[in-house]
């Protein structure tokens, strides 16, 4: 048993973190980057840092993820990064040619303190930063947060950059789509599309983190929010925010910054999450649900119809992230499942009480951890079994040492692939869902019926 | 296809080599260039994946989260007992401790560890972030160590100190403070340390029973399936047989200055590096054990017989492939070029993250005319030397394997990620399947650069 080491006695801990539920700001910070076209991340920090970000990434996409590194040595962890990242800028731009860089800072950048808006615009100054390309940044301290935080800084950076009101109103909808997968952002615009709302997605990694086989190595993938976009949200009619955690902090910025008036939701993840994204996105641009949205509300419902007895009551185990969890979570009561233990590594007092409003009819015990980790999981799944986990990879140790089904759900997904281009989001995410749940629990079920019990028809 | 020089930063020129071209000069051991997508490590890198196999130690890191979220069992290390090294222990430090200093913090996490856990030793990793804030690791290390009664020990592992080599360094001067610390009455003379093994996919195993049977006793695994009471008793053994040059030399060099004990450099991986290791073992062992030599010729000759008609097959399939290298440390590159030469393969790039002038001078030396050898490179290099020389396997780690994937070309993870044990005899049979699995996959049918090459118009035009 790999986690033998786990007891299951609870003992209140102050100063360990044990087997990490969250990683840090840099990551996300990094594959919110990736979402702008053309734009090459930074890591302003040591190159250890990096090579992590960029490993993990690959790991879960099963994509090339490049990145540049100040490669800080001790010289400049004494006296500050500006000559590495000044120089970094003008190798970059000479070599790889992107259209922005992105820069995000590490721990040791922060610690330091680095004034990264000072050494760009000294980098520009110096004539380091050709004409028409950028360099934005972003503040990502990971002794701060999570990689949630990060993702969302980068996010905003992208308004505090880029983003200005020309004079004129648009009737472009933006959407920023929150820490979600590149399907689950193809997903959410094909949504858009079909029902006619003219957007603009920020950040947007679908086609960029999830693209085709070309026997070619693109640097600089065909997806991506471009910079002329970016410009563009200021002039937009409205902003929907998916997640309030990933999403917020831009959309409040382009509420300052450019008066586009915002509206926050949960991710769209379930049926009435998904109502929810549907109704505001057709008040917002004023149009009206098309019939092919419809078909597919009815076939996830149907599905829940179909199948609703073998949800009843089914406890379950969840890891994750607070956006998701957080939809995840109302999916699941929805449909008459009970999550019982819930932890997220991202520290926030408010997610305590969503879950606990969002959970307030389970009739079971509720346990939420946040920040927790996940060692603080398996105890509370050791002395209160669960039918079902659900969270990123690293939940197979607990999956198997306690021998319960599995389905991956979040970030990092390291051995299974589907998240890329497979969306969870929207009512067909929802069907994807329920399947995957289904599986996992019927699979179960199959193996573990007596043999008067195992049916053939379910 | 000529070569795109775009791709190479001016500063690196010396860093590739062409060899033939012009006489060997190379530059390398340079920090890399800022804002290069540099394939490289850090310190912290290089001392946790050598210390992390020791599997009856706690290995808490000090510092913010993502250090210790990126090394979580990132290696697939395996131990025949306690597991131990495959959690993650954090002090995980928040802003308030950045300001403070996490000493307390670290003190409190040790504690409760040990108390938790009791485990044989603890080991300490600093972070960048420990190196700046400043706490006094030594100072808490030995408080708890007096405390709780077993060794703590820091590893100076801070991130920006230099790259993964200095890692190396740092995990073999911790691991230096346990040996000689344990009883060594009655070890046997005819005894060996295993130093530079990780035991990847179990590994370690198959050398441990190669040295068995040549009547050898293995007192050490340094480190893969490692426990702390070896180490202690490891100044006990009459030889340090080292692999992996980089990551444990230095510990044996040690071991040589304190305790006078010798060491070999070997390597597991190929035929003839593996048959190798075992002679210029036995050799060192022949006065004391005269009939030591012939065992190990008749094992060698037992493992051949039983690998070479089963190679052959994949020798046959194979013949004329083209294969590209790049790996973290050069000895590696050694053997593979060898090992696909045994295969009938030909070597046309070879290149490491942090070879050193004079592993580079001997690649220089075993290559054929024409390979590119290269130090420290990056995604865009790499890509276009792999398309320049149309390679049809591409033998690398985590971060290559994509980059291999799009061009749609064959990949071997020879690194962190290997999922059959690669060393020993067996283990180059595992190799020739593996790279034969991945060369001669259907799926290279479906790539645009053989589908172009065949002028098939079809879907990819
Ligand atoms: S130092 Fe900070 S930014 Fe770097 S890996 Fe560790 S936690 Fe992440
Ligand atoms: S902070 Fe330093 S020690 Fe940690 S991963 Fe980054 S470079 Fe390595």
């Amino acid at each position: 048993m790999l986690l033998r080491h786990t007891p299951s006695e609870i003992k209140e801990r102050k100063a360990l973190n044990v087997n990490p539920a969250k990683t840090c700001q840099p990551i996300g910070a990094m594959y919110a980057a990736l979402g702008i076209h053309g734009c090459l991340p930074h890591s302003h920090g040591s190159q250890g840092c990096c090579a992590y970000h960029r490993s993990t990434l690959t790991r879960h996409y099963k994509e090339p993820v490049l990145a540049g590194t100040s490669s800080f040595t001790e010289g400049a962890s004494v006296f500050g990064g500006q000559a590495n990242l000044v120089q970094a800028i003008d190798n970059m731009f000479t070599v790889y040619n992107p259209e922005v860089i992105a820069v995000h800072t590490t721990c040791l950048s922060e610690t330091i303190g680095d004034d990264i808006p000072q050494i760009a615009r000294k980098a520009e100054a110096d004539g380091k930063i050709p004409k028409g390309r950028f360099v934005i940044h972003a503040s990502t301290p990971s002794y701060v947060g999570s990689h949630v935080t990060g993702f969302s800084s980068m996010t905003k950076s992208m308004v505090d950059y880029f983003a200005r009101f020309s004079g004129k109103r648009t009737d472009t909808i933006n959407i920023i789509p929150g820490y979600v997968e590149p399907s689950d952002m193809e997903e959410i615009k094909r949504l858009a599309a079909e029902m006619g709302v003219k957007n603009i997605m920020f950040p947007d990694t679908s086609n960029v983190m999830n693209s085709p086989q070309t026997g070619r190595f693109e640097m600089y993938p065909r997806g991506g929010v471009t910079v002329e976009a970016l410009a563009r949200t200021g002039d937009s009619s409205g902003t929907l925010a998916l997640g309030k955690l990933a999403s917020s902090a831009a959309a409040r910025a382009l509420d300052i910054k450019c008066k586009v008036p915002c509206e926050i939701l949960d991710l769209p993840i379930g049926l009435n999450n998904t109502d929810l994204f549907i109704d505001a996105l057709r008040k917002m641009a004023g149009v009206s649900v098309p019939e092919s949205v419809n078909v597919d509300r009815g076939r996830l419902l149907d599905i829940i119809t179909d199948m609703h007895q073998y949800f009843y009551g089914k406890k379950v185990g969840l890891v994750g992230d607070p956006d998701h969890l957080v939809a995840l979570t109302e999916f699941l009561v929805s449909i008459d499942m009970w999550p019982v233990h819930i932890v997220t590594g991202t520290p926030g007092k408010a997610f305590e009480k969503r879950i606990r409003e969002i959970t307030r009819e389970v009739p079971h015990e509720v346990n939420v951890g946040a920040p927790g980790d996940m060692f603080l999981f398996h105890q509370w799944v050791k002395n209160e079994p669960v039918d079902l986990l659900m969270g990123n990879t690293y939940l197979k140790y607990i999956a198997r040492d306690e021998d319960i089904p599995l389905v991956r759900f979040g970030f990092p997904i390291l051995d299974r692939v589907g998240h890329s281009y497979f969306p969870t989001v929207g009512y067909r995410g929802g069907m994807r869902l329920l399947e995957k749940i289904l599986d996992a629990l019927l699979d179960r079920k199959d193996r573990d019926d007596p043999e008067e019990g195992f049916e053939l028809v379910m | 296809m000529s070569h795109d020089a775009h791709s190479i930063f001016e500063e690196r020129k010396d860093q590739v080599l062409r060899k033939g071209e012009k006489p060997y000069r190379m530059t390398c051991d340079k920090d890399s260039l800022a804002g290069a997508v540099s394939q490289r490590a850090c310190v912290f890198c290089g001392s946790r994946v050598v210390l992390y196999p020791i599997a009856d130690a706690v290995h808490l890191v000090h510092g913010p989260i993502g250090c210790a979220a990126y090394t979580w069992d990132i290696r697939g290390a395996l131990s025949s007992g306690p597991e131990l090294h495959r959690l993650s222990f954090s002090t995980d430090l928040q802003e308030k401790d950045v300001i403070f200093g996490g000493e307390e913090k670290l003190t409190k996490a040790l504690v409760e560890l040990i108390d938790r856990h009791d485990p044989k030793a603890a080991f300490v990793y600093s972070t960048c972030i420990v190196g700046i804030i400043g706490d006094d690791l030594e100072a808490v290390c030995r408080k708890v160590a007096r405390e709780k009664n077993i060794p703590v020990i820091p590893v100076q592992s801070e991130g920006f100190k230099g790259n993964k080599r200095a890692g190396y360094h740092a995990a073999c001067k911790a691991m230096f403070q346990l040996v000689g610390t344990g009883d060594i009455q009655g070890l046997s003379p005819l005894s060996i340390n295993i130093l530079g093994d990780f035991n990847l996919a179990g590994e370690i195993w198959i050398i441990r029973e190669y040295f068995q049977r040549m009547g050898i006793r293995v007192i050490a695994n340094i480190t893969g399936d490692g426990r702390v009471d070896d180490l202690r008793r490891a100044h006990g053994a009459a030889l340090n047989v080292v692999q992996c040059a980089g990551s444990t030399m230095d510990l044996a060099q040690m071991m040589e200055e304190k305790f006078g004990i010798p060491s070999l450099r070997v390597s597991y991986f190929g035929v003839e590096d593996m048959a190798e290791s075992l002679y210029s073992v036995a050799r060192f062992f022949e006065n004391h054990d005269p009939q030591i030599m012939e065992r190990t010729r008749q094992l060698v000759r037992d493992e051949l017989s039983i690998l070479y008609p089963r190679l052959q097959e994949y020798r046959k399939a194979l013949t004329g492939k083209k294969a590209a290298i790049y790996v973290g440390g050069a000895f590696k590159a050694f053997s593979l070029v060898k090992a696909f030469r045994l295969l009938g393969m030909s070597v046309v790039l070879v290149g490491s993250q942090t070879g050193t002038e004079q592993d580079y001078r001997e690649l220089h030396e075993i290559t054929d005319d024409g390979t590119i050898i290269v130090d420290d490179s990056n995604p865009l290099e790499l890509s276009s030397f792999l398309k320049e020389k149309d390679v049809d396997i591409f033998v690398g780690g985590v971060k290559e394997r994509p980059i291999a994937y799009k061009l749609g070309v064959g990949f071997c993870d020879h690194n962190h990620e290997r999922k059959e044990p690669l060393e020993g005899f067996i283990g180059m049979l595992n190799f020739a399947r593996e790279v034969h699995t991945s060369v001669m996959s259907p799926v290279w049918r479906f790539v645009p650069r053989r589908t172009r090459a065949l002028g098939a118009a079809g879907l990819m035009g």
